[in-house]
C-alpha cells in the first residue's frame, strides 16, 4: 500500500519534471561533491542545462569517493552505470585498468568533434590522467595538491616573522619549537600523511616513490619508500613528535578541522582546504608551498595532484557521449574554469583559466591562492608526473598503519618503512597479476 | 519424551511445501550468497568484474602468510570475548536492578532499551565524539584528572573504546531478553528461598541465575555472533581499525576489503574463514557450554 503510493507519487514527480525536457538527452552524472561542493556541481549543471536545450545534466550525489565508486562498479555489474562517474586520484588505475568498462575522454571528444586539445592543460594535471599512448583517458574535474598553511596570529605570538613562510623542513622545526614553547599545544600536523609526507614529498624531491617512473611505465611497479630521503624525513617527524612538535591528529582529512579552529598553527593539507580556512579561521593565516630539504638536489620539483576526474561509462548511445562532450567542452571554457577555481580552491586545469584568474587580480587580493597553481605548472618529470598504482586505497592504508606505529613510538622510521614497502609490494603484485591484459 | 504421541504425515510432498517458504528464505538470504562467497574466494577479479581468473587457493595462501591477518584473529577474540562478557554481564545487572523497580519500571525500561535503535556507525561517532582527544568532552574530563587520552596513538584506548561502543549498543538487547527471563522467575521460589533464611546474593546465584540459563546460553550465541558481524560501522566510524591494526578485527578486513579496496577475492576469501570460525564457536557452544544449561 505505502509502496504503491510511494512508486505512485515518485513517477507522478518523475513525468513532472520530464514534461517539458521531452527532447532533451539526460545525462546522469554520479559524484562525491558534498555541502558547499555540492552546491558548486548544481551550478554547475544548471549553467550548462541554460546554456543549450539538446542535453541535461543530472548530478546525483553518491556518498564519499569510495562509496561513489562503488556504487558506480555495482551499477556497473548490474547494467545501469551512469553516463558519467566521478572518480578520486585513488582510484585512477583501478579505472585505467578497466578497459571494458570506461570509454576514453580523448575519443569521446574526438568523435563528437570536439578534439581535446592537450596542450592547452596544465600538463601535470592532464598527464595524470593520460595513458601511455598519449590518450586523455578520463576528464580532469576538480585537482588539488598540497601546501603549507601556517597561522600568522600564532607565528606573532611566538615571536616569528609572521610574513617569512618556513620554507625548508628545519625552519618547521624550529618554528614549531618556538610555538611550543609560547605555548601552542600543536604547533604542527598533517592531514592525507601518505599523500603530503611520503607521496608529494617524493616528488617535490625529484624522487621516486615507485619504481616504472610511479606507475606510470606499468603494473609491475613496486614501491620504494624505504629509500633515505623518505626515512630521513619520517626519523625527522618522529623526533618532532616525541617533542610534541607534530601532534598527530588522525587519518585521512580528519586532521582538516584542527587548522581552522586554530588548534594546530602549522599544517600540510590540500589547496582545497582554502575556502573553509577562509570561511572559519578566526586568525590570519598564510599559504606557501611545501617546505623541502635544501641539501637534495632537485628539490622542490613539483607536488602531485589529489582531488577526482570524471570517467565516461562504456555502452551508452552515440547521443549520450555528443551531449557529455559537450558538456565537458563547456567544463572546460576559461571562465567556468577561472569561477571554479576561485570558488572552491581547486586548481585551474587550463592554462588559459589560470591567466583569466591572474588577469581578474584574485591573486593579488587573495594572497597565497596562487601557491597551489604555481606549484604544478612546472615542467614535471618522470620521477615527479604523479603516482598511479593500482590497490593505491589499501597502500594508503597500510602507510596509515604503519606510520602510526611511528608516531606512537612502536617502531623506528626504517622499519615502518621497510613493512609498508613490503607489505604495499604484495597489494601491487596482485593488482598485477589481476589486470594482466 | 518416550511417551509422546506422535502425528505423523503420511503424505511426501506436504512436508515439502509447509517447509518451503522458510526453505526458500533461508536459501536466498544465506546458501546463495554464501555459494558466491566460496566461489570469489577461489577466484580473482578486477573490479568491474569484466575479467574472472580461476586462481585456486592462493587467496588463502596470500591471507595465511600475511602476518598482519593472522594478528587480527587475536585482535577479534579480546573485542569479541570483552564485547560479550561485558554486555551480557552489564546488562544482566540492569535488568535485575530494573525488575525490582516498582515506580517508574516503564520509564527505566524504555530509557535502557532506546540505543538499540540507534545504527552502530551512529553508535560509532557518538562515541568518538564525547573521547576525540582534542575536542571530546570525556577526554578533557580525563585529561582534567591526569589521564592522556589518545586512541589515535594508544591501541589499548582505541580497543577500550570500540568495545565501549559495542557494548553500549548491545546492551538494551540483553536487557530485555533478561527482563523477560526475570519475569517468568515464579516469585514463589525466590519467596521461599528468602523465608529459607537466602539472602540477595545468595537468592542471584543458587535461584535466579541457574533459572536464567537459557537466556544467557542464547545471548551468549547471540553476542558472539554480534561481536564478529555486526560491529564493524562501529569500528569504521571510531577508530577506522587503528592505531596501526589494533582495532581492526576480521569482520572490518572483509568490509574494507571488498568494499573499499575492491579486492573481491580477497575480501571472499576472509568470509569463508569468518564463516568456518563462527560455525565452529556455535557447533562448541552448543556441544559444550548447552550441557551446563537448564531449561
Amino acid at each position: 500500500m505505502k509502496n504503491k503510493f510511494l512508486a505512485a507519487s515518485s513517477l507522478a514527480l518523475a513525468l513532472g519534471f520530464a514534461g517539458p525536457a521531452q527532447a532533451q538527452v539526460e545525462i546522469q552524472w554520479w559524484h562525491s561533491m558534498g555541502g558547499a561542493l555540492g552546491e558548486w556541481v548544481t551550478d554547475l549543471a544548471k549553467g550548462f542545462n541554460d546554456s543549450q536545450k539538446a542535453y541535461k545534466v543530472v548530478p546525483t550525489f553518491k556518498g564519499s569517493y569510495p562509496e561513489s565508486l562503488t556504487a558506480g562498479i555495482a551499477a556497473f555489474r548490474a547494467g545501469n552505470a551512469p553516463d558519467i562517474l566521478q572518480v578520486f586520484e585513488v582510484g585512477t588505475a583501478t579505472m585505467m585498468a578497466s578497459k571494458g568498462a570506461i570509454v576514453p575522454v580523448g575519443k569521446v571528444m574526438a568523435d563528437a568533434g570536439k578534439p581535446f586539445d592537450q596542450k592547452a592543460y596544465i600538463s601535470a594535471v592532464s598527464g595524470y590522467y593520460t595513458a601511455p599512448n598519449g590518450q586523455i583517458l578520463s576528464y580532469p574535474f576538480n585537482s588539488s595538491t598540497t601546501v603549507f598553511y601556517y597561522n600568522k596570529d600564532a607565528f606573532k605570538a611566538a615571536g616569528i616573522d609572521p610574513e617569512k613562510a618556513p620554507a625548508t623542513w628545519p625552519e618547521v622545526a624550529l618554528a614549531a619549537a618556538k610555538l611550543k614553547a609560547s605555548g601552542h599545544a600543536c604547533p604542527f600536523t598533517t592531514s592525507w600523511q601518505s599523500w603530503t609526507q611520503l607521496e608529494s614529498f617524493s616528488a617535490w624531491h625529484n624522487t621516486l616513490f615507485a619504481t616504472k617512473n610511479n606507475g606510470f611505465g606499468g603494473t609491475d611497479t613496486r614501491l620504494v619508500i624505504n629509500g633515505p630521503l623518505q626515512v630521513r624525513h619520517i626519523e625527522n617527524l618522529a623526533n618532532m613528535a616525541k617533542q610534541g612538535l607534530f601532534v598527530y591528529k588522525g587519518r585521512n582529512n580528519t586532521p582538516d578541522a584542527t587548522f581552522p579552529s586554530g588548534e594546530c598553527a602549522m599544517f600540510t593539507g590540500s589547496s582545497g582546504l582554502y575556502g573553509a580556512a577562509k570561511k572559519n579561521a578566526k586568525f590570519a593565516f598564510g599559504i606557501a608551498p611545501l617546505p623541502y630539504y635544501p641539501d637534495v638536489p632537485g628539490a622542490p620539483q613539483n607536488t602531485v595532484i589529489g582531488g577526482a576526474s570524471l570517467w565516461v561509462m562504456a555502452g551508452k548511445t552515440p547521443e549520450k557521449y555528443k551531449g557529455v562532450a559537450t558538456f565537458f567542452d563547456y567544463l572546460s571554457s576559461p571562465d567556468v574554469q577561472s569561477a571554479s577555481h576561485k570558488r572552491t580552491g581547486y586548481l585551474p586545469i587550463t592554462t588559459a583559466a589560470y591567466q583569466v584568474t591572474e588577469k581578474s587580480g584574485f591573486y593579488k587580493e587573495n594572497p597565497g591562492t596562487d601557491v597551489a597553481v604555481t606549484q604544478m605548472i612546472r615542467k614535471t618529470t618522470d620521477k615527479s608526473r604523479g603516482i598511479r598504482l593500482g590497490n593505491f586505497l589499501l597502500i594508503r592504508t597500510i602507510v596509515d598503519e604503519e606510520l602510526e606505529q611511528v608516531w606512537g613510538g612502536k617502531k623506528s622510521a626504517k622499519e615502518a618503512l621497510d613493512a609498508a614497502t613490503q607489505r604495499g609490494n604484495e597489494q601491487l603484485a596482485k593488482f598485477q597479476a589481476a589486470n594482466k591484459s | 519424551m518416550a511417551a509422546e504421541k506422535r502425528v505423523v504425515f503420511r503424505s511426501a510432498w506436504l512436508p515439502w511445501v509447509l517447509l518451503a517458504p522458510q526453505v526458500a528464505v533461508i536459501g536466498v538470504f544465506f546458501f546463495w550468497p554464501a555459494a558466491q562467497a566460496l566461489l570469489q574466494s577461489f577466484q580473482q577479479q578486477d573490479a568491474f568484474g569484466i575479467s574472472t581468473e580461476w586462481v585456486g587457493l592462493q587467496n588463502f595462501r596470500q591471507l595465511f602468510s600475511d602476518g598482519s591477518y593472522l594478528e587480527s584473529f587475536k585482535t577479534t577474540a579480546v573485542f569479541s570475548i570483552s564485547v560479550a562478557v561485558l554486555g551480557i554481564s552489564i546488562s544482566l545487572l540492569l535488568a535485575v536492578y530494573a525488575d525490582r523497580v516498582i515506580r517508574g519500571a516503564l520509564a527505566y525500561k524504555t530509557l535502557l532499551i532506546w540505543p538499540y535503535a540507534v545504527a552502530p556507525a551512529v553508535a560509532g561517532v557518538l562515541w568518538l565524539f564525547m573521547f576525540a582527544p582534542s575536542i571530546g568532552v570525556v577526554s578533557y574530563a580525563l585529561r582534567k584528572s591526569g589521564v592522556q587520552w589518545n586512541h589515535l596513538l594508544n591501541g589499548d584506548q582505541a580497543m577500550l573504546l570500540v568495545v565501549m561502543a559495542a557494548v553500549w549498543k548491545q546492551i538494551s538487547y540483553n536487557f530485555l531478553f533478561f527482563l523477560a527471563g526475570l519475569s517468568s522467575i515464579p516469585k514463589s521460589l525466590i519467596e521461599a528461598a528468602a523465608i529459607d533464611g537466602a539472602g540477595p546474593w545468595r537468592r542471584f546465584w543458587t535461584i535466579i541465575l541457574p533459572l536464567l540459563s537459557p537466556t544467557t546460553f542464547f545471548l551468549l550465541v547471540i553476542n558472539i555472533v554480534y561481536a564478529f558481524f555486526d560491529t564493524f560501522g562501529i569500528i569504521d566510524a571510531a577508530t577506522e581499525g587503528g592505531p596501526g591494526k589494533d582495532t581492526a578485527i576480521l569482520v572490518y578486513k572483509v568490509y574494507y576489503d571488498g568494499f573499499k579496496a575492491l579486492d573481491l577475492g580477497g575480501s571472499a576469501a576472509q568470509s569463508v574463514v569468518l564463516m568456518v570460525i563462527v560455525v565452529a564457536l556455535t557447533v562448541v557452544q552448543f556441544r559444550f557450554v548447552e550441557k551446563k544449561v537448564n531449561y
